[in-house]
């Protein structure tokens, strides 16, 4: 993919950043480069994701120390000039935490910590991240989380149907997540946030493609 | 430079189902406890602050629950304060 590089976010706890960077090169053959969380230069790098994990242990709640790294300081430029941001689990957090996305991930409804493939339905392709054809489309991924019931106010969940900022929703809820939210876009449509793993879905091998769509997806401009 | 003593209690916000406040409340009543009607876990964060009076204490401590020690999204905060 010429030189097109995506920066995989590690910070203490990550746990995901591996699986990426391998669907990312092994998969798509998309160059990837770690960015360690210290690290406020994005200058060489055309996308980011944020990969799953425990970032700084969960402490206080999730994703709420990532934020203050100076990498998140540097991410506001990067989102304002219309590179793609993608949040995968504990980055979704982060970008909640953040306020890159609107909204809040909370303790699953039934307290479980959850491992399963789940199916989803394709709301929107705001943004480009996936393939919305004329049907409903569905698609199966992996979720593995015990904070991944989205909430949000009233206000917050009209303003994201009204602008179509909700990609996917949960086909059977699994966490008690409001409106069966399990991914959204900013408004422009260059951040999504997920709880599902795409980076795991990306050979037959393993159980299934789905992901391919949205970590392709990366290298639109 | 005055010393502070201060506690933050940060409380998810009623609108918000705690399941872990819920499955303690079932284990309270298991336990024979009665008489039971809510039980909602949050939060406690006690610090020792320095600072030029309460009042610029106040304005650190107002800028730490709303930016870090709370998500307002989800959470409400308040605190109490001591001078040592």
């Amino acid at each position: 993919m010429d030189n097109f590089t995506v920066g995989v976010v590690v910070f203490p706890g990550s746990n995901c950043d591996r699986d990426v960077s391998w669907a990312l090169e092994g998969c798509l053959d998309i160059r990837t480069k770690y960015l360690w969380h210290e690290s406020s230069d994005l200058s060489d790098v055309d996308a980011i994701v944020l990969p799953g994990g425990f970032s700084y242990g969960d402490y206080l709640r999730c994703g709420a120390i990532a934020r203050f790294s100076p990498l998140i300081n540097a991410l506001d430029e990067f989102v304002k000039s219309g590179k793609r941001v993608l949040g995968i689990c504990n980055g979704f957090q982060i970008l909640t935490e953040s306020g890159f996305l609107p909204g809040a991930l909370v303790a699953n409804k039934n307290l479980n910590f959850i491992c399963d493939d789940v199916e989803l339905d394709i709301v929107s392709s705001k943004g480009g991240w996936f393939n919305n054809g004329d049907e409903k489309q569905t698609i199966k991924l992996p979720i593995a989380h015990g904070e991944g019931r989205y909430h949000c106010d009233s206000d917050t969940l009209k303003r994201l149907l009204d602008n179509e900022l909700i990609t996917l929703r949960y086909k059977n809820n699994p966490n008690g997540s409001s409106f069966d939210i399990a991914g959204i876009t900013n408004e422009k449509g260059n951040v999504l946030g997920l709880m599902p793993h795409p980076e795991r879905a990306c050979d037959e091998t393993i159980g299934g493609t789905d992901g391919l769509y949205t970590l392709k997806s990366l290298i639109l401009k | 430079m005055d010393q502070f003593s201060v506690k933050v209690f940060v409380r998810l916000r009623p609108s918000v189902l705690d399941p872990a406040g819920e499955a303690t409340k079932s284990a309270s009543i298991k336990l024979g406890a009665e008489g039971i009607k809510s039980l909602r876990i949050g939060k406690m964060i006690e610090l020792k602050i320095e600072g030029n009076g309460e009042t610029e204490v106040r304005e650190k401590i107002d800028l730490l629950c709303d930016r870090l020690f709370a998500n307002t999204v989800i959470e409400d905060y308040e605190y109490s304060l001591e001078k040592l």
